[in-house]
């Protein structure tokens, strides 16, 4: 039987997009195109979850040719966990971006060019082709380029030219990564490169293995912000409107982790001795510089930015110990951080419309205007930083347990302490910010209940996911399973 | 001082059609020989650029009278379909069809789905390059 049904995610916002390329740019038709392409784009992403929940991990041999030979696209429970959370963050984006993204923007094909993201990173998510990675990274890549720039401000041009710079060396380098592997294994076909490369354990290969390993690292790490590959993002990631932060700060990075997580937990597993300790080693140190960046700032953008970093380190860290637990924690993280660090963003939005600046040191007593705003600043920072009924605790609760029966004392110590300074971080701003007496100019002609909605939504998922882990357990056990027992996923491939 | 490119104009004339029969010729040999939709487009919006040397963009653009962005998204919509081929048949997506016809005069033709495939790679190249050469070119 065939599985077209695990193309749905890729294919829903390709033809959104190209719906709205040819349609006339008339605003509230582009408008109800791209909410409507979003929605089902959620609902089918939703039923794949179930259907792969109950039947197993899906693939398609697209065009019929079998698997080491064609292209084959591979639905498994973590991908999918991923696709249905970025589409979340999408349909929240694009309902946002209704009321605050200006009209000369919308009718210059925003929306085709959110839907192409998509495309790109339900792509990535569900390839099971190293090349073909390579290209919806290229999709992806290709989309957030034209969305950092669009509208051209002077900030965005200078910030768009060091974004690309760095990733068109990036991409570059992937390739070079994969003639490599190429030139080795001679398969480009993910579950028959994690095959063969097992059985070359031992041969005379086997040092160039990890050399492929490190140059992979060195790409996904740069397009996921890891120390010491991540100066671009704090920049670039100032310069675009919010909604487009948000599609960034919820989505791109998250591609390249998930990359590592693939690639490590599918290729490079045996490489326990150098490695998965530099893995683990270059989070730690991604996680201490976040916190640094983060508590040194009073602009709210800049510090949900490097707390984008000191997510990153954690749920890395936690990959590089390739045990049990510790996966459940950082996929857990994992879609716990997609969701919250767009609804942070979206919110820091609303901020900005209504004082008209994101360092708090040009406003103060927030609070005393919109109360509701300050509330849901409130559970956000607390949801992120991982105060027990939220939705970041299970996940950090599991990586520290984690790190600890590994015996990483250290490093589990050190995302602890993390998590104090997250808190802190975002405490200081919303103490000097929302606490006080009215500062500053507040402007409330904003439409301010239509841009919480989508804010609301984001929360409320926050808050669900985490009172309800104990439902989640399931699905994220299943997403475990294939990432620590390669076999799962090889078979599923191949099919027996 | 207007000046007066008669010549110019004139070769063009000639040397577009030709590089346009060239650029089919192209197309329509990418399965057996060198060539495919990428090159043929690259060709045709060689012969149309051209033109635009040749004549200024007002004129090129009443001739051709076509949107660009408009051209590139009914490609994708080819690529698209063609792959939509597969699952409408029970297939994996972008599974392609084949036939062998006796046509009268050109004897046995293999069709296949790919070529439409192809045609929207060429629509989308051909859309893709002259957008770029028009916004440059149009931008003071």
């Amino acid at each position: 039987m065939t599985n077209n049904l695990v193309l749905m995610p890729i294919l829903i916002p390709f033809f959104g997009a190209i719906l709205l390329m040819i349609l006339p740019k008339r605003i509230y038709l582009q408008r109800t195109v791209a909410l409507i392409f979003s929605i089902l784009l959620f609902l089918a992403s939703l039923f794949l979850v179930f259907y792969v929940h109950k039947n197993g991990i899906m693939t398609l041999n697209i065009g019929n040719w079998d698997a080491p030979f064609g292209i084959t696209m591979v639905g498994d429970m973590l991908a999918l966990l991923l696709v249905t959370t970025s589409s979340i963050v999408l349909n929240c984006v694009v309902i946002y971006s209704f009321y605050t993204i200006g009209k000369p923007r919308e009718k210059f094909l925003y929306y085709a060019v959110i839907l192409f993201m998509m495309v790109g990173v339900n792509g990535s998510f569900l390839t099971g082709d190293i090349f073909n990675l390579f290209v919806f990274f290229e999709v992806m890549l290709m989309s957030s380029y034209v969305l950092l720039v669009i509208g051209g401000t002077k900030i965005q041009l200078k910030a768009t030219i060091k974004y690309l710079l760095i990733n068109v060396v990036g991409s570059a380098f992937f390739v070079v990564a994969i003639a490599l592997l190429y030139s080795m294994i001679g398969t480009l076909n993910m579950a028959d490169i994690s095959q063969k490369i097992a059985a070359l354990d031992g041969s005379g290969n086997y040092g160039m293995i990890s050399v492929v390993a490190v140059m992979f690292l060195f790409v996904f790490g740069l397009k996921a912000g890891l120390f010491p590959l991540y100066f671009w993002l704090p920049g670039s990631y100032f310069a675009p409107p919010i909604p487009i932060l948000a599609l960034f700060g919820g989505l791109l990075t998250k591609v390249g982790v998930y990359a590592i997580m693939r690639t490590y937990s599918l290729f490079f597993y045996q490489l326990s001795d150098f490695v998965l300790p530099l893995l683990g080693i270059l989070a730690i140190i991604t996680i201490i510089l976040g916190v640094i960046g983060a508590m040194s700032y009073y602009d709210l953008k800049t510090i949900v930015i490097y707390n984008i970093l000191i997510a990153i380190g954690v749920i890395l860290f936690s990959v590089s110990l390739m045990s049990r637990e510790a996966m459940t924690g950082a996929v857990f993280y994992l879609i716990h951080d997609m969701i919250i660090k767009a609804a942070l963003f979206l919110i820091v939005g609303v901020v900005m419309a209504i004082t008209g600046y994101s360092s708090v040191k040009k406003f103060s007593g927030l609070m005393t205007v919109k109360p509701s705003l300050g509330w849901a600043f409130f559970i956000a920072i607390l949801g992120l930083s991982g105060i027990p009924p939220l939705s970041g605790f299970f996940g950090k609760l599991l990586i520290v347990e984690g790190s600890f029966s590994a015996g990483m004392i250290v490093g589990g110590v050190i995302v602890l302490l993390s998590s104090l300074f997250v808190l802190m971080s975002l405490i200081k701003v919303f103490t000097r910010g929302f606490w006080g007496g009215k500062q500053g100019n507040f402007n409330l002609k904003i439409p301010y209940r239509k841009m919480m909605l989508p804010v609301v939504i984001l929360l409320s998922i926050s808050i669900l996911y985490g009172v309800c882990s104990e439902l989640m357990l399931p699905y994220i056990s299943q997403a475990v399973d294939s990432l620590i027992d390669p076999s799962i996923y090889i078979n599923a491939v191949f099919k027996e | 001082m207007k000046t007066n490119d008669v010549l110019l104009r004139n070769v063009t004339k000639v040397v577009a059609f030709i590089i346009f029969l060239f650029s089919l010729h192209l197309f329509l040999a990418g399965h057996y020989n060198p060539g495919g939709g990428f090159v043929a487009g690259l060709t045709s919006a060689g012969a149309i650029t051209l033109m635009f040397l040749a004549y200024d963009t007002k004129t090129v653009k009443s001739m051709l009278n076509i949107n660009t962005i408009m051209l590139t998204g009914i490609g994708l919509l080819f690529a698209l379909g063609t792959g939509l081929i597969g699952i409408l048949t029970g297939d994996a997506f972008l599974t392609h069809k084949y036939t062998h016809i006796d046509l009268p005069i050109l004897g046995d033709v293999s069709l296949h789905t790919a070529t439409l495939f192809d045609l929207g790679v060429y629509l989308v190249v051909v859309g893709v390059t002259l957008t770029i050469i028009q916004s440059i070119g149009e931008s003071d």
